[in-house]
């Protein structure tokens, strides 16, 4: 049960906030196809980050040090990173659909060709492979918690909750989780937060008011590459080993069907990402999941193909949202280009 | 005075358009590989110049000449196999281009793509070749092929009509359904290559020969060479697409008819599109669906058979690609999607979404990709560039409309000039 839950947070988490990335952009009135690329350009950049700073030899003396709350430090930095670099890619989405008033699936479309192509390119030309690994060792042991840093030993095991939420963990998640909180009460209780919404149902009622549309969704589709970008990296740090190759295996596009499914509100993203990270999960290690602790491996011996866990979020996204459909309720302006003129 | 009015049509300044995009993409590639090249000691500018030559002109490369420069020249396997190549672009091309005109976004043009090349390939292994004339099997794989796609096609477009289900949302489900279905059906067949013991992770290519053998009374499978002893109960396999002489028209390349067989359906699409009622409903659906509605069409219908189309359009391109007899197909395919499914969507932007136009836009793809393969074999770079570049130009079509705009104006200033 405590890999269970944390294997399920470990996934839900990143597509949660790339999810909440979406309502960002979609809120201001922009579709952010570019969701998927931008997840890819921010784990690049975050890994490049991590890989840079390890050449330098300041991790290494904080890992002999033992010094582990410097180690999460530079973790957040890389992710604080990826986020601006995912903010600074998602200008070019911003630039296209905004001053230019370009079709935004496919301006997202070419993000999403983009980014692979150009960081590929540069890994093959870093790395002379494919895969572009951290400089040293392997991400897990260098910024997962563990339960020997708390002074427990190898023989001994935590209670349920330490190790469901401390042992095996990445202090990324909760940041991440804490990020989804603080971002999700910014879009409601703010007057930033309430600006940006309505220039996605009624841009030409917000301009009347003196709300500065451009600029808000502007603030949407960088905020939204921020959080991606970010997110990105985190399901690289905490899904690949902290390694890039140029794919996220369509995360970023479950992230939009976990956004559509969760109606464009964060409580419901929330609930509909833990569905997901749950089958993902399930997907990834039903053989070996020991659902009650008794040693039978229930799920390995219903003696169903791999194909079908892996094909469920998928076939369940299709179906909730044929139930779902009807109720909906896209941001109205989202997808139209902003027209002063037009009232 | 006729000239101006040439240079002034639509369609003129469409095109014009599109060479302005191809041209811009290159530069920005150049340019990336001139930064790269500057920054890299290893390289240096001379190391730039010569990607920025194989990226604009790599289709004409033939190597590096003794003193180690490269050498220029007609290279007969590079085009055979930039005509090879096209062959799934023009496909998966027709596909998008079809689903705009009829105001459809088909991103699901990869799972379309695995769908028909699972259903011809099971078709193309599976019929006894000893029965049925491999010609026979051949027409019979890509019928069943184009089937398959053009069911896959219509879920979403099922999902679109009656459910209102956003198209570009369900064709992304469903494609990654379809890698995942493929993945399954091949690791539970009987299709895995196990002939040539050095692949693994490939089914057969089509021309393969596979006979049924009982040898020692065990059922097994076999190559041309039989065991003796054994009793061949049937042949399946050595099926190919005919080559029409092409190959040795082009020497030490693939190329085979199915070129033929796209240009074909391309002019196909081309008049059912422009000539028929059918197409006149559909590109009516596309400009308003409701208005359709009101002059009596029935729009759901049209959604329905356009994506079941515009599938079979993918498939095809998935079943000539492979029942080419010399590409195998890397059956473990869940975790990636093919790559000529999405190369659709900018050959269908660069045509303007017209079927004859496709024909050319991914013939320049295909070219591009010779010229990234022929980077990455001669040159520090390697062929993601051309990626970058079919990116950029993705980019730019998403505003063609400020491109045309500004080609009139820049009309408009020169006429005021004179």
């Amino acid at each position: 049960m405590p890999f269970l839950i944390r294997q399920t947070l470990i996934y839900a988490v990143p597509l949660m906030v790339v999810a909440l990335a979406g309502v960002y952009a979609e809120r201001s009135g922009i579709i952010n196809l570019a969701l998927e690329g931008i997840m890819i350009f921010g784990a690049f950049m975050g890994v490049l980050f991590v890989r840079t700073v390890q050449e330098w030899g300041w991790f290494q003396a904080a890992y002999d040090a033992k010094n582990y709350l410097t180690l999460q430090g530079f973790c957040a930095l890389a992710m604080l990173f990826a986020a601006m670099m995912g903010a600074v890619f998602s200008l070019l989405l911003a630039f296209a659909a905004i001053n230019l008033k370009a079709d935004q699936t496919i301006g997202g479309t070419a993000l999403n060709l983009l980014a692979p192509a150009v960081v590929l390119f540069f890994i093959r030309i870093l790395a002379n492979q494919n895969t572009l690994n951290m400089y040293k060792d392997d991400a897990a042991s260098w910024f997962m918690l563990k339960k020997s840093m708390f002074g427990y030993g190898r023989k001994e095991e935590m209670n349920f909750l330490g190790s469901t939420f401390v042992d095996k963990v990445y202090v990324a998640t909760y940041i991440c989780i804490l990020v989804f909180i603080v971002m999700s009460i910014i879009l409601y209780k703010t007057r930033f937060g309430m600006r940006l919404r309505s220039c996605g149902e009624n841009p030409q009622a917000s301009a009347s008011l003196g709300i500065n549309v451009i600029g808000m969704r502007y603030a949407g589709t960088v905020l939204s590459g921020a959080l991606a970008g970010m997110g990105g990296f985190v399901y690289v740090l905490t899904t690949a080993n902290c390694s890039a190759n140029g794919d996220v295996a369509g995360f970023g596009f479950l992230a939009l069907a976990v956004m559509i499914f969760g109606n464009w509100k964060p409580g419901n993203i929330c609930g509909a990402a833990m569905l997901f990270g749950l089958f993902k999960c399930i997907a990834a290690s039903y053989s070996t999941l020991d659902i009650n602790g008794d040693g039978v491996y229930l799920l390995k011996n219903l003696n169903i193909n791999t194909n079908i866990y892996r094909m469920m979020p998928y076939v369940i996204t299709l179906v909730v949202l044929a139930f779902t459909s009807k109720s909906s309720r896209a941001p109205k302006a989202e997808g139209i280009p902003y027209d002063p003129g037009k009232r | 005075m006729k000239k101006e009015s040439f240079l002034d049509k639509a369609g003129t300044r469409s095109v014009l358009a599109s060479l302005v995009a191809i041209l811009i993409g290159m530069l920005a590639g150049s340019v990336v590989i001139l930064i790269v090249g500057l920054t890299n000691p290893s390289l240096g500018i001379s190391g730039a110049w010569e990607g920025i030559r194989l990226v604009v002109g790599g289709l004409f490369a033939t190597g590096r000449d003794t003193v180690g420069n490269l050498s220029f020249g007609f290279n007969p396997a590079s085009f055979g196999n930039m005509l090879f190549r096209a062959v799934p672009l023009i496909m998966t091309g027709l596909s998008v281009a079809l689903g705009n005109k009829a105001g459809l976004f088909n991103i699901g043009a990869p799972g379309q793509y695995l769908a028909g090349t699972a259903a011809s390939l099971f078709v193309a292994l599976s019929v006894p070749t000893s029965a049925v004339p491999a010609w026979l099997v051949w027409i019979m794989a890509l019928l069943t092929g184009m089937m398959a796609g053009a069911l896959w096609g219509s879920i979403p477009g099922m999902l679109k009509a009656y459910l209102n289900i956003n198209e570009v949302l369900a064709c992304i489900m469903t494609n990654w359904i379809a890698a995942n279905a493929v993945t399954w059906i091949f690791d539970s067949s009987s299709l895995k290559n196990v002939l040539e013991g050095t692949k693994s992770g490939y089914i057969y290519k089509t021309s393969t020969v596979i006979n049924d053998v009982i040898v020692d009374g065990v059922r097994t499978v076999a190559g041309t060479n039989i065991p003796e002893g054994a009793q061949v109960l049937s042949t399946r396999g050595g099926v190919a697409t005919a080559k029409l002489g092409l190959d040795s028209l082009f020497t030490g390349s693939q190329v085979n008819a199915g070129i033929l067989v796209a240009i074909v359906i391309a002019v196909v699409i081309y008049i059912l599109l422009s000539k028929t009622t059918l197409g006149y409903q559909l590109k009516a659906c596309g400009a308003n669906r409701y208005a359709a509605r009101y002059a009596g069409i029935r729009d759901k219908r049209n959604i329905v058979l356009t994506m079941a189309l515009a599938g079979a359009l993918s498939a095809a391109g998935g079943a000539l690609y492979y029942l080419s007899g010399n590409t195998e197909f890397f059956w473990n395919t869940y975790q990636s999607l093919p790559a000529e499914g999405f190369n659709g969507i900018p050959v269908a932007l660069l045509a303007i979404n017209n079927p004859v136009g496709v024909i050319f836009s991914a013939t320049f793809m295909s070219m591009l990709q010779i010229c990234g393969q022929k980077l990455t074999e001669l040159t520090a770079y390697n062929e993601y560039i051309t990626n970058v570049i079919i990116a950029v130009i993705v980019y730019l079509s998403a505003f063609m409309l400020v491109i045309k705009t500004w080609i009139g104006k820049l009309r408009k200033g020169k006429a005021v000039e004179k």
